[in-house]
């Protein structure tokens, strides 16, 4: 498949699934089993909603999620009290495998999710949306629930406020455009066809989340990707037009620590899969600027993109599943 | 459950377990009140809100959903034995722009957002009632007409309302009017009002010289100063609200327009009128004294009326919330339920939840208040389908 032809037949409108009804009946008849995943830290402003809009309208409603679940990396808001109240199975990401450590990052809280969850089908919607819908959730699963050749189903936003005709620009954010699009036209091509990457909103079959790593930082989208691609092929991947998500903006100096640790990653990524020859060790050190008393210094952050193997070789985790490697 | 009732007294025992009952439905109730609220209404401006309504109505499985020239969402829930037909109405319509960010936020017990209370909440027990009766049990002999009205507030003038009274062949027995806001409101009088708008505008080559002697804000004060000349009497109890004032342009520019919008309140239609016609007078006069053209318009009336307070149906409501421990908070409105009250049907207002911040941006609302709330609507409604609010008895 090339990739116009993947760009025509893989990018999909969620208006195309606006049936639940009919999709809960091909899920059933499919005998799968969903689960949500929101990984959480401090996000008490949005979670609340978040659980009921999915909990009333894709399990009450339509049964089409089974298992509706919060990993918490340790809020220290109301984030979890608020979740259990509206119905959510919330899990602190420290108590899940508890003998492999406990390391600081969404990734580890998406990870950990594949061990804890239970459904054939996981669907991981980030904590912070403000403007949250039930298209979150089966937009992204209905693309798994009626193509079997589809494994990794990935969300884009694209709605124009105001647009008359023509051509008009669209892609992603500052972090994809700037890096992330230009890394894969140098080294990944095909993987341009993606209009938004770094977003946090997929679904994935269990049997490609098992045997992917994960990074636990700000590079496993990216990580995930390469690693669907290079297995399964781009005709594995979906992506799901969403409309518009509104979440809180990113400050540039934030965007610079997440650049920092997706290039880390990439790098990492590209050299295991003999993309790139060798590399020097890579730094842990982001170094940026602020200026005290009209004198310039440098600030440094460590950002360390520790990696999770794949879940299917956990031993816990075959045994729990009852499946070997 | 077993909704056949002898008695208000077999009803109010029920109350328990309609409170307990109404927890089924939270995570419906939230998310429906979360997607209209979320849809920005301004008056006029409801369709989209209007249509989600619908929508969910649809989706509840009620045969008789449809939408009316006025733009009104109008479902029913058919009887058992429908010899009565009982209204119940929630406004659609929002005091916030469009331009306002509606987004809205649930945490443990409060719900934040703009129109969460007035009247997102309304809205949202209306279209999760069928869900409400189906998860409890309950059928009524009654039909149920639940209407999402449009062109309410301000000069909606009930617009949306009155034309559905107008046109609906359906004879009722008695309105509820929803309203999120308070638990414990008992609103079953009209007063008269009028709402009126004063715009003055001056010629705009006003001289630098004259600077002080003329604008459109000095002309308003004028227009002001009078009006609060007008003498109110005690008895019928009158009152007027200047409610807002705009004019000019910036700190050194002679304005040129300015705008009072104020209403005035009586239990005397005759005192509404007289007042309204001394406005008239007065704005004459003051527009020959500046030169200007100072504009009166009324944007929307009502004429004052109620049902007793020993009423049947207001008997009932005040029962049913002093079974429940809430004082009734009895008041007079010029919403809703004046239009019905003013067509000579029994109706009045209830409250859902305790809510502050009313008609700011975080609009709140506490969520386990609801239950109780709708547990006073379920009882209110059972007390009018078992006909103990019919005045003959």
């Amino acid at each position: 498949m090339n990739l116009n032809d993947w760009i025509k037949h893989n990018t999909i409108h969620h208006s195309q699934f606006w049936d639940i009804k009919k999709l809960v009946e091909e899920k059933e008849k499919q005998g799968l089993k969903i689960s949500l995943c929101l990984p959480t830290l401090n996000e008490e402003k949005t979670i609340g909603k978040e659980i009921i809009m999915f909990k009333s309208e894709l399990m009450d409603r339509y049964p089409l999620l089974d298992e509706i679940a919060v990993i918490d990396s340790g809020s220290s808001d109301n984030t979890c009290e608020i979740a259990a109240t509206f119905g959510a199975d919330v899990y602190l990401s420290s108590d899940i495998l508890p003998q492999y450590g406990e390391k600081k990052g969404k990734g580890e809280n998406l990870w950990k999710a594949v061990y804890e969850l239970t459904g054939d089908i996981i669907v991981y919607v980030d904590a912070d949306i403000k403007n949250i819908h039930p298209r979150f959730a089966y937009g992204l699963v209905a693309p798994l629930i009626y193509r079997p050749e589809v494994h990794y189903v990935k969300a884009f936003y694209d709605r124009p406020l105001a647009f008359s005709q023509g051509v008009r620009p669209s892609g992603g954010g500052r972090v994809t455009e700037i890096l992330v699009r230009p890394l894969f036209s140098l080294f990944f091509p095909d993987l341009t066809g993606l209009i938004q990457p770094l977003s946090g909103e997929y679904a994935v079959r269990r049997e490609v989340l098992d045997r992917i790593p994960f990074p636990i930082g700000y590079g496993v989208e990216t990580s995930h990707l390469i690693d669907v691609y290079e297995k399964w092929g781009l005709e594995a991947i979906a992506q799901v037009d969403l409309d518009q998500r509104v979440h809180r903006n990113q400050e540039t100096r934030d965007l610079g620590k997440m650049a920092f640790g997706i290039l880390r990653t990439f790098l990492s990524r590209a050299k295991a899969l003999g993309v790139i020859g060798d590399l020097p060790e890579l730094n842990t050190l982001l170094r940026q600027f602020q200026v005290k008393d009209e004198t310039f210094e440098q600030i440094a952050f460590e950002i360390i993109e520790e990696e999770r193997p794949p879940m299917i070789e956990i031993s816990e985790y075959r045994e729990k599943i009852g499946r070997g490697k | 459950m077993d909704t056949q009732f002898k008695s208000i007294d077999e009803i109010l025992a029920v109350l328990p377990k309609l409170q307990e009952g109404a927890r089924g439905i939270q995570e419906t109730l939230i998310a429906n009140l979360i997607m209209l609220s979320e849809i920005p209404a301004p008056t006029f401006e409801e369709a989209e809100r209007i249509k989600l309504f619908l929508q969910r109505m649809l989706e509840c499985g009620l045969q008789n959903v449809s939408t009316d020239e006025a733009g009104n969402g109008v479902g029913i829930i058919p009887g058992t034995d429908p010899v009565r037909n009982i209204l119940l109405v929630a406004h659609a319509d929002s005091v916030y722009s469009g331009k306002v960010d509606h987004t809205i936020s649930v945490f443990t017990d409060e719900i934040i957002g703009p129109g969460v209370a007035d009247n997102g909440l309304g809205m949202a027990v209306l279209a999760t009632l069928p869900t409400l009766l189906e998860v409890l049990g309950i059928q009524f002999n009654s039909n149920l007409v639940l209407i999402g009205s449009t062109k309410g507030l301000g000069s909606g003038n009930l617009d949306g309302l009155r034309f559905f009274m107008d046109n609906n062949r359906l004879p009722f027995d008695a309105g509820i009017c929803i309203e999120g806001a308070q638990l414990g409101r008992l609103s079953y009088t009209a007063e008269g009002m009028f709402r009126g708008n004063i715009t003055c505008t001056l010629p705009e080559e006003l001289e630098w010289q004259r600077v002080g002697e003329n604008s459109a804000i000095i002309a308003l004060n004028d227009v002001i100063n009078r009006i609060l000349e007008i003498p109110i009497p005690r008895r019928p109890k009158t009152s007027i609200v200047l409610g807002a004032v705009r004019g000019g342009k910036s700190y050194n520019v002679m304005a040129t327009t300015s705008n009072l919008r104020f209403e005035v309140r009586s239990e005397s239609s005759e005192m509404v009128s007289q007042i309204r016609r001394y406005i008239d007078d007065l704005v004459a006069d003051i527009a020959s004294k500046y030169n200007a053209k100072i504009e009166f318009n009324v944007v929307s009336s009502r004429e004052p009326g109620g049902i007793d307070v020993g009423h049947p149906l207001v008997k009932n409501c005040r029962q049913v919330m002093e079974q429940l421990e809430l004082t009734p908070k009895i008041f007079p409105s010029m919403s809703e339920v004046s239009e019905l009250i003013s067509r000579g049907l029994p109706a009045v207002t209830l409250g859902l939840t305790e809510a502050i911040h009313l008609h700011d941006l975080n609009e709140t609302i506490r969520i386990q208040p609801i239950y109780k709330g709708l547990a006073q609507l379920l009882a209110v409604l059972f007390s009018i389908d078992g006909g103990f609010c019919n005045e003959s008895e």
